[in-house]
C-alpha cells in the first residue's frame, strides 16, 4: 500500500516538473516562432538564442507583487487561479506518452479528459467575477460561451474515434492506428478537433475573451505575478495537451508510421508530433486575425457542431455497411472541401469581385476626364 | 414563474481609454453597453490639446511649420504642406518646380507611412498581430528617405515658404525608387493576408456602415468619404501641387463600412507608389527655393488652403493683418471631423466593433486636440 503510494507520488511529482519545464520550451518556441513570422529575432539576451529568457520570465513573475483590487472578492480572486490549474493537469494522469509511459492507463481515458478540461471554465467566470473589473467581466462571461459551446464539437469528435477502435483508452486507440492514422480515416474530424481545440485554449483566432485590444486581458486583467503565472501555465499546459491529443487521436501517436517498439522512440515520436501540432497553433497565432464573439458562436454552433455530425454519420455509416477505410477517408475529405470552398464563396470571392469591379470603375473614370481634356 | 416575464438588464458603462492601448493614443469613449451590444458612445477628447492655433499668433511663418508637424505626428510633410501653401497664396509666391516635385513625392511618400501604420494597426485591432511588423518595415524604409532628406524622422521641418530648405539628396531618386519595390510587394502582401482574408472579411464588413449623404452631413473627407462612394479628392478636385500633371486613380467604395475604409487606403497606397514613380521621371534639376524676404510678411488679407492629406482634407483659415506673424490661424483637422461619425458608425454594433471601428477612421490625436 505505502509502496504504491510512494509510486504514486513520484509519478505525480515527475508528471507536474515536466509538464511545467515543456511549458517553459514552448514559450520559448512560440516566441521563437512568431519571431520568426515577423522578421524578428525574438529573445537573444538571457541564454544562447534566448533559452533561458522562459526561466529568467517566471523568476519575474514569482517575485513580482501579487495585487488584488480593493473591492475585488478575495476569495473568488485567489481561488480562480487554482480552479484553471487543477483540471488542466489531472488530464495528463490518463495521457500516454509513450508505450506504457502513463501514471493511470484508464478505459474511460479520454471521457475523463474532457470532463475535466472543461471544469477549468469555472475559474474563469471566478476571475472574471473577482476582479471586480468591467473588462474582467466582460472576458469572464465570454470565456464561458465560448468554452462551453466548443466543447461540443471536441466531445462529438471524440465520439466519432472511439467508434473506429471501439474504445476511449488512449492507449488502445493509438495502437489501432498502427496501420491507418485516424487523421486519413477523419481529416475532418482532424480539422474541427484542431479549431475546436484551438477555441479551447483561447488561442487566435478564437482568443476572444483576453483579446488585447478589446479587454485588455479579459479574466486576467487585474492579475500580477505568481496568480497571473499560473493562469499563464495552466493555459500553455492546455495548448500541450491539445497538440498531443491530435498527436494520439490523429496522428498514430508513437506507431504510425512503422515504429518499433522501443519505448523511448516512441516517446520521442509523440514529443516531435506534439510540438508540430503546436507550432501549428502558434502558425495561426501569426497569421489570422480575431473573430468576434457572436462569429465565434455562430461558426460554433452552426458550422462546427453539424458537421462534427457529419462525422460521426460518415464514420457510423462506414462502419455499419463494413465499407473499406478508403471511402471513409474520401467521404470525410470531400466534406472538409465542400466547407472550405463554401466559405471561400460566401466570404473571399464576393470581396475580391468587388474589388476589381471597383478598380475598373475608378480606371473608367480616369479615362474619359483625359478624354475631355483632349 | 412566467417565462416570458422580461429580466431587468442593466447598461453598464464601460470607459475605454485614455489608457486602453487600442485607441490609438489617449481618446476616451465611454460605452454604455448591454450585454456585448453598444448602445450608445461618448467621445471625450483634449487629452493632447497643446493650443496649436493660438501658439501660431506668438510665432513667426518660418516658426509656424514645425507646429504642424506635431498635429498630424503621422503625416507630418502633408501637414507642413498646407500652412505652406497657405502664405504662399496670400503672398502670390510662385514654388519652383523643382520644389512642387519634391514636395509631392515626399507628401504621397508620408502618405504610403501613413496607410502602412494604418494598415498595421487596424490589423493589430482586428487581432492579427503580424502585419504590424511587415507594415513598420515598410514604413521604416520611408522613414529613412525622409531622414536622408530632412535630417529628421518625423518632425521634418523641411518644407519652406516658397519653397523646401534643401535640395533632396544625389540618391535620393534612386533610393526612393529601390524602396518602391518592397513596397508594392508589401501591399500585395497585405492583400493576401489581411484584406481578403476570411476572418477579417468576417469582422469588417458590414460594420460601422455610413452612408454618402450622412458622411457629407457629417463633414466627413479623404479615405473615410470615399469609402461611402462620394468621389471627393482635393487633389483631383482642386489640383494643388503638380497633381494635375498625373495620372492616378481615386478608388471608391460603396458600403461605407469597415472593409471598404480599409481596403480604400490599400489602393490608396498602390496609386500613390504610381505617383511617387511618375513625379521621379518628370522631376528636373532647378532652383528649390523661390527668392523670398529672410521674413516672411504676408500682405493683409486672409485665405482657406486645404489639401488631401492621409486621413483627409486639411484646411488652414489663415488671417493677416501685414505683419510676421499670423493675426489668425485656424485648422480643419480632418482627424477632428471624421471622428464626429463614430456615433453613426457604431449604431448596435457590437463592444469588439467599437475598437475596428474607431481603428478605421484612422484618426491621430495630435490632430484631434491640437
Amino acid at each position: 500500500m505505502l509502496e504504491k503510494l510512494a509510486i504514486l507520488t513520484i509519478q505525480l511529482v515527475v508528471l507536474v516538473t515536466a509538464l511545467t519545464s515543456v511549458v517553459l520550451t514552448l514559450v520559448w518556441v512560440e516566441r521563437k516562432a512568431l519571431a520568426r513570422l515577423q522578421r524578428r529575432m525574438g529573445p537573444m539576451r538571457v541564454g544562447p538564442h534566448g533559452l533561458l529568457q522562459p526561466v529568467a520570465d517566471a523568476l519575474k513573475l514569482l517575485v513580482k507583487e501579487d495585487l488584488v483590487p480593493a473591492q475585488a472578492d478575495k476569495l473568488l480572486f485567489w481561488l480562480a487561479p487554482l480552479v484553471v490549474f487543477v483540471p488542466s493537469y489531472v488530464i495528463w494522469i490518463t495521457i500516454p506518452f509513450g508505450q506504457g509511459l502513463v501514471v493511470r492507463s484508464m478505459d474511460m481515458g479520454l471521457f475523463f479528459i474532457v470532463a475535466f478540461s472543461t471544469l477549468s471554465i469555472v475559474g474563469m467566470v471566478m476571475a472574471g467575477w473577482g476582479s471586480a473589473n468591467k473588462y474582467a467581466i466582460l472576458g469572464g462571461l465570454r470565456s464561458v460561451a465560448q468554452l462551453i459551446s466548443y466543447e461540443i464539437p471536441i466531445i462529438m469528435v471524440v465520439i466519432a474515434i472511439a467508434m473506429l477502435p471501439q474504445s476511449l483508452n488512449l492507449s488502445t486507440i493509438v495502437e489501432d492506428q498502427r496501420a491507418v492514422p485516424y487523421a486519413l480515416l477523419q481529416p475532418l474530424g482532424l480539422l474541427i478537433f484542431l479549431i475546436a481545440g484551438v477555441a479551447e485554449v483561447g488561442r487566435t483566432p478564437f482568443d476572444i475573451y483576453f483579446a488585447e485590444s478589446e479587454v485588455m486581458g479579459g479574466p486576467f486583467i487585474e492579475y500580477s505575478g505568481a496568480h497571473w503565472a499560473v493562469f499563464f501555465l495552466s493555459e500553455y499546459v492546455h495548448t500541450f495537451a491539445i497538440g498531443i491529443l491530435t498527436a494520439l487521436l490523429f496522428l498514430g501517436g508513437w506507431t504510425f508510421p512503422l515504429m518499433p517498439d522501443v519505448v523511448w522512440l516512441g516517446f520521442a515520436w509523440v514529443m516531435l508530433k506534439t510540438y508540430l501540432v503546436v507550432l501549428v497553433i502558434f502558425w495561426f497565432r501569426g497569421t489570422f486575425p480575431r473573430l468576434r464573439i457572436d462569429q465565434l458562436m455562430s461558426f460554433g454552433w452552426k458550422v462546427l457542431i453539424p458537421l462534427s455530425f457529419v462525422n460521426i454519420l460518415i464514420t457510423a455509416a462506414c462502419l455499419f455497411y463494413g465499407l473499406p477505410n478508403v471511402v471513409m477517408g474520401l467521404l470525410s475529405l470531400a466534406a472538409t472541401a465542400a466547407v472550405a470552398y463554401a466559405i471561400y464563396r460566401r466570404m473571399t470571392l464576393p470581396a475580391r469581385e468587388t474589388a476589381e469591379q471597383r478598380m475598373a470603375r475608378a480606371r473608367a473614370y480616369r479615362r474619359v476626364e483625359v478624354r475631355d481634356a483632349g | 414563474m412566467a417565462i416570458d416575464k422580461q429580466l431587468d438588464t442593466l447598461e453598464v458603462m464601460l470607459n475605454m481609454g485614455p489608457q486602453h492601448p487600442a485607441t490609438h493614443g489617449v481618446f476616451r469613449m465611454v460605452l454604455s453597453i448591454d450585454g456585448e451590444r453598444i448602445v450608445d458612445v461618448e467621445p471625450h477628447i483634449g487629452y493632447l490639446h497643446r493650443g496649436s492655433e493660438k501658439l501660431c499668433e506668438h510665432e513667426q511663418y518660418s516658426q509656424i511649420i514645425t507646429l504642424f508637424d506635431r498635429l498630424d505626428y503621422i503625416a507630418n510633410f502633408n501637414n507642413e504642406l498646407v500652412v505652406c501653401m497657405a502664405a504662399e497664396k496670400l503672398m502670390g509666391t510662385e514654388v519652383p518646380e523643382r520644389a512642387q516635385y519634391i514636395r509631392t513625392i515626399l507628401c504621397e511618400l508620408n502618405r504610403i507611412a501613413s496607410h502602412m501604420l494604418f494598415y498595421g494597426t487596424f490589423a493589430l485591432d482586428a487581432g492579427a498581430m503580424t502585419p504590424s511588423m511587415y507594415a513598420f518595415r515598410e514604413r521604416e524604409r520611408i522613414q529613412q528617405i525622409f531622414e536622408a532628406t530632412s535630417g529628421a524622422r518625423m518632425m521634418h521641418n523641411y518644407f519652406r515658404i516658397g519653397g523646401v530648405k534643401q535640395d533632396v539628396p544625389e540618391d535620393f531618386s534612386q533610393r526612393v525608387a529601390a524602396s518602391l519595390g518592397p513596397i508594392k510587394e508589401t501591399i500585395e502582401e497585405a492583400d493576401n493576408l489581411v484584406t481578403f482574408n476570411e476572418i477579417f472579411l468576417a469582422r469588417s464588413r458590414d460594420v460601422g456602415t455610413i452612408d454618402g449623404k450622412t458622411a457629407v452631413a457629417l463633414g466627413l473627407t479623404g479615405p473615410n468619404l470615399r469609402a461611402s462612394g462620394v468621389d471627393y479628392d482635393v487633389r483631383r478636385v482642386q489640383p494643388y501641387l503638380v497633381y494635375d500633371r498625373l495620372d492616378f486613380n481615386v478608388p471608391l467604395g460603396d458600403r461605407g463600412d469597415c472593409w471598404d475604409r480599409f481596403w480604400l487606403r490599400i489602393r490608396e497606397m498602390d496609386e500613390s507608389v504610381k505617383i511617387v514613380e511618375q513625379c521621379l521621371a518628370q522631376m528636373e534639376t532647378g532652383p528649390i527655393m523661390a527668392p523670398m524676404r529672410r521674413i516672411s510678411r504676408p500682405p493683409k488679407g486672409e485665405v482657406y488652403v486645404h489639401a488631401e492629406n492621409p486621413r483627409g482634407d486639411l484646411g488652414v483659415y489663415l488671417v493677416s493683418n501685414g505683419g510676421d506673424r499670423p493675426y489668425r490661424l485656424k485648422i480643419r483637422p480632418p482627424s477632428f471631423c471624421n471622428l464626429m461619425s463614430l456615433k453613426h458608425m457604431m449604431r448596435d454594433a457590437y463592444v469588439a466593433d467599437a475598437i475596428m471601428v474607431l481603428g478605421s477612421i484612422d484618426i491621430v490625436l495630435g490632430e484631434v486636440d491640437r
